[in-house]
């Protein structure tokens, strides 16, 4: 079994994506995920595993180089918080319309603008909506241990890959900036050009072969007609991770009366809240969705028809809770808790927003 | 067993080191941790606390409002933390810097003389490990045979040779504990 280390969830990041094979890394700095490329900057990859790690002179170079190394088929990746995932919009939209695999990390800081430097998840709609222009989504995997930061680094790419999708890990400062107990990934080969010629030889550029004609990467189509049936088909590639694709954690849910549902650290001090209700004889559990998309609506509508109300807390001023109230199709009260701006909630304020706003309601 | 514990002062007094070895000690007796940091913009002079959590079991919430133990190290931190230690919890406290002494009834409350001794001893930085030691003495959740692996793990190899050291500041320290209020 692989040593157990005390490590935080950005220096994770970094580990997890030399040990799964990462062929590249490109970032720009920005608090609260700069561990990620100093982390890998220290462990110099590129004398180990031949992993190139680049710190580009931005974020929006940072997605484009990343375009560039996955249209090689390569496993690449960035990371940056709220501001340059701003910035990346452009590049992820081009990502998810050329149909290319890839990995972004970003640690959520608190917004609008350049905001705080503190943990927030208000960054929900841009994540899981799309972000960029066009009807697209990113695989969104919400970590709520440093251990997930570790795991998710490789089901990502896995994802990415499978689905030929830009992949998003949606972290925030807590997660990042914390340290636990984890358990770090066996080491895996970075892929050899002849196997991703194996893999990805019907879409990536590895050279003209001459068994087949030249492949194209490209997220232009000027034939409208041409474009709503590649529209088509990747709604049916969207429709395929909602089927397939939708991970989450039930707590304590068998003999739940209310819900809190929560990702990330949000769903860390709901825990706690729990704990707390159920010393008081309030009996609530939580629903954490792993992926926020593909979203676990059936989960959610399924746990409706038993709860009385949810409760969504999030470090937001209400996103996730739109899809829980669709889930639940209107049929309990749903209702949204949160602190915002970099402020995190306590257990002590969850169990009073529940008191208040779902049973006393 | 879970303990929940604010190490509290300003940055620069080795407030997040002291957390890590506590958290490195818990991992050595397979124990759950969590290592929380929260500081301000600034490296130094600002506050800096960090909660550090062990248990027998999955840890929940690494934000918390209530501690079972507060090691506090200056006036702003007592301020803040005194109100949030746990009725029958415990206080563990740094004189130096000290305006106002903690008045509450409901909570044991300790004094540990860290950097009047570690100044006396002529290695003022040890100052940290003085005031871990009288926690260890009052709350012996971890062996100190684990935090001495702790150390190991948790310093780089050049500073190995500075663990006798901390560990002597530690055996300090247990032995300068002054009861302020004991239930």
């Amino acid at each position: 079994m692989a040593e157990v280390k005390l490590m935080k969830g950005n220096e994770v990041i970094a580990e997890a994506a030399i040990r799964c094979g990462c062929d590249v890394y490109y970032g720009y700095p920005i608090t609260p995920q700069s561990e990620v490329m100093e982390t890998l900057m220290a462990r110099k990859p590129w004398e180990e595993t031949g992993m190139v790690v680049l710190q580009a002179e931005s974020e929006i170079s940072s997605i484009n180089m990343v375009y560039g190394a996955a249209a090689c088929g390569k496993k690449a990746m960035t990371s940056s918080s709220s501001p340059g995932i701003s910035l990346m919009q452009e590049g992820l939209t081009y990502l998810a319309g050329a149909e290319l695999p890839c990995l972004v990390v970003d640690v959520v800081r608190g917004g609008p603008g350049l905001g705080t430097i503190q943990p927030a998840q208000s960054d929900y709609f841009q994540a899981t909506k799309g972000g960029g222009h066009g009807d697209y989504h990113l695989i969104v995997l919400a970590p709520a241990s440093v251990q997930e930061m570790n795991d998710f680094v490789g089901l990502g790419f896995d994802l990415a890959f499978k689905y030929r999708n830009p992949a998003m890990i949606l972290a925030d400062g807590v997660i990042g900036q914390m340290m636990e107990k984890v358990q770090l990934s066996e080491y895996k080969p970075r892929w050899t050009e002849e196997e991703i010629e194996k893999m990805s030889d019907s879409w990536a550029l590895t050279g003209k072969k001459a068994h087949r004609s030249h492949n194209t990467i490209t997220s232009l189509e000027l034939d409208s007609y041409k474009q709503e049936t590649f529209n088509h088909k990747l709604q049916a590639k969207y429709h395929a991770m909602e089927e397939n694709e939708v991970r989450f954690e039930e707590i304590q849910c068998e003999d739940a009366e209310y819900l809190f549902a929560a990702y990330g650290s949000a769903s860390r001090i709901c825990q706690k809240a729990v704990q707390l209700c159920r010393e008081q004889g309030i009996k609530v559990g939580i629903l954490r969705p792993i992926t926020l998309y593909p979203f676990p609506t059936k989960e959610i509508e399924r746990l409706s028809k038993q709860v009385k109300g949810i409760l969504t807390v999030e470090m937001s001023a209400g996103q996730m809770v739109e899809d829980v109230r669709l889930a639940a199709k209107f049929k309990i009260p749903v209702e949204h808790y949160g602190r915002f701006g970099g402020v995190i909630p306590t257990p002590e304020e969850i169990v009073e927003a529940l008191k208040k706003q779902i049973i006393g309601a | 067993m879970t303990e929940e514990i604010i190490i509290a002062g300003f940055g620069g007094q080795g407030v997040l080191s002291m957390g890590k070895i506590l958290a490195y000690s818990g991992i050595m007796q397979d124990q759950e941790v969590a290592w929380m940091p929260s500081y301000g913009p600034e490296m130094r002079g600002g506050t800096a606390n960090v909660t550090v959590i062990l248990s027998d079991e999955r840890i929940s919430s690494p934000i918390l409002t209530k501690y079972d133990t507060a090691i506090v190290l200056n006036q702003q931190s007592m301020d803040k933390f005194e109100s949030m230690v746990k009725p029958g919890g415990v206080l563990i406290y740094d004189p130096n810097g000290i305006t106002h002494e903690p008045t509450r009834k409901d909570i044991n409350i300790y004094k540990i003389e860290g950097t009047a001794i570690a100044v006396e001893q002529g290695n003022p930085k040890v100052f940290n490990m003085i005031v871990l030691g009288g926690f260890l003495k009052i709350k012996p959740i971890v062996k100190l045979e684990n935090v001495e692996k702790g150390l190991q793990k948790s310093l780089p190899a050049r500073h190995h040779k500075m663990i006798p050291m901390n560990i002597e500041a530690i055996q300090t320290g247990m032995n300068s504990v002054e009861v302020v209020n004991q239930l």
